[in-house]
């Protein structure tokens, strides 16, 4: 019933397709670590405040990897009461019939809510590094947004530009907590101080461009992620002084390389939690 | 049943005229948004416009208003259905671009929420020959001129109270029941409220 974006202009660069998945598992992945909150947040409000987040990344998510798989020559529309036909890809089959090495999120949104060195049970996810990574993320995508409303695939354009507003207003929620944590109680602090300390360095990755990130920036699809460095920086570093926390010096370490397809052991247990049902019963309506 | 006919010769399938237009307009005007009933998708500027596709089917175009919203699924079903029952050949087409804004929201439909107890969204572009200037504490101040990150979303800006128009309101969370809304507090009257949220 419903197709998605007829009006397509006839002048039009693609993105190459990786580049379109990366994008599109950042979001998914990030959206299903925060929607773990639901039913479990520590007050009501952030409760929802978790679910509509998660609602919005997983909403960028649908539409990055319906363009993909339109892109991938499969059927754009999730299937309806039909089973798949052998080989088709859509939305569908691009979120849950793709294993670890697959897929091209940052390490840092696969990371358990829980500060290093501590199981990844539910009763010690931590809100303050939810917070964080939701801060640290959310200032990288309201820049790579905003400068993806140009892209030379219009199509890619269109979704940024709708994801811009998202991402801003995830931003403002993010960075609102991180100075009410920040700047509150001693322990409150504490707990801030740790998570950032534990994930700044999982950003090290956001600006060596991968081959598909370079591939997008030559053909005006993508960005040039090293030309965002400054103005994240000044973003981070602002908001870091305002929440009276100190940022930690820069190590010279391992750097990840989740959007390379090499990650952590934690994405495993996401993907097995998220596409379990999907995997049981294939072509599966409700 | 309230036929309406749009099959053409197919020399002149590119348009739909004047009459079908205000037939099919009529006949959409009655769907309302599924989480705000008093509105309709027209005065919610999610249905955008009507035209005749490739095969001379109709073809309904609505765009989302946040890329997640659980309604969208729900308000293709129920054009669709209000197409068949109609007897209209007919299509929903999502429109990302240019992406929906409260902007569009039309002034009866602000009306409506707030009649219904959310306090509608503040529309920038009807301000008119005002020059509004925003006080922030300077580091935030900053922060917004670098990226503009946080410069679509007014936080000091006042959103009134739906019930007794007071000013003197606080936000008590930035997420409220749906992705559009957040929760706000009447000081005076004391009544929490849900605010539509400009973007």
């Amino acid at each position: 019933m419903t197709t998605l974006n007829a009006q397509r202009p006839t002048l039009n660069q693609a993105a190459p397709t990786a580049y379109l998945l990366h994008l599109a598992d950042n979001a998914l992945i990030l959206g299903q670590r925060n929607a773990e909150w639901c039913g479990h947040a520590p007050i009501l409000e952030e409760d929802m405040a978790m679910a509509n987040n998660s609602l919005d990344l997983i909403g960028q998510a649908r539409l990055l990897y319906q363009h993909a798989a339109e892109r991938l020559a499969g059927d754009v529309r999730a299937p309806r009461g039909a089973s798949w036909p052998a080989g088709a890809i859509t939305e569908d089959t691009l979120a849950y019939f793709r294993d670890v090495p697959d897929f091209r999120n940052y390490t840092l949104l696969e990371l358990p809510h829980s500060p290093p060195l501590v199981p990844a049970g539910v009763g010690d996810r931590d809100w303050s590094v939810t917070i964080a990574r939701n801060f640290l993320y959310s200032a990288l995508m309201v820049l790579v947004w905003e400068r993806l409303r140009q892209s030379a695939d219009s199509q890619l354009a269109a979704i940024a530009a709708k994801s811009l507003k998202e991402a801003r207003y995830h931003l403002r929620h993010a960075r609102d907590w991180l100075v009410r944590l920040g700047d509150g109680t001693a322990e409150s602090q504490r707990r801030a101080q740790a998570a950032l300390d534990w994930l700044l360095p999982f950003t090290d990755e956001f600006w060596t461009a991968s081959t598909h990130e370079a591939q997008a920036r030559d053909n005006a699809t993508g960005v040039d992620v090293a030309a965002l460095r400054a103005d994240w920086d000044a973003l981070v570093n602002e908001a870091i002084a305002e929440a009276t926390l100190t940022r930690p010096a820069a190590v010279q370490g391992y750097v990840s390389q989740g959007k390379q397809g090499l990650h952590s052991e934690h994405l495993g247990y996401v993907l097995a939690e998220m596409q379990s049902l999907a995997r049981a019963h294939p072509g599966a309506t409700w | 049943m309230n036929q309406i006919n749009v099959q053409r010769p197919s020399s002149e399938r590119q348009q739909l005229s004047t009459e079908e237009q205000s037939a099919l307009w009529t006949l959409l005007d009655t769907l309302t948004d599924p989480e705000i009933p008093v509105v309709t998708l027209r005065e919610m500027g999610i249905l955008r416009a009507l035209r005749r596709g490739a095969d001379g089917a109709v073809e309904v175009v609505i765009t989302p208003t946040y890329s997640g919203c659980p309604a969208m699924d729900q308000i293709a079903d129920d054009i669709g259905a209000t197409l068949r029952n109609a007897g209209v050949r007919g299509r929903v087409v999502t429109q990302l671009a240019p992406a929906w804004t409260t902007d569009w929201m039309s002034e009866a439909a602000r009306e409506k929420l707030r009649a219904y107890g959310i306090a509608p969204p503040r529309c920038a572009s009807r301000r008119d020959g005002e020059s509004v200037i925003q006080f922030a504490p300077r580091s935030r101040a900053a922060g917004a001129g670098q990226s503009g990150a946080a410069g679509q979303f007014d936080e000091d800006d006042a959103v009134p109270c739906p019930q007794c128009g007071s000013s003197r309101t606080t936000e008590t969370s930035h997420f409220g029941s749906t992705a559009c809304k957040a929760l706000y507090r009447c000081l005076d009257c004391l009544e929490p409220f849900d605010h539509f949220k400009r973007i």
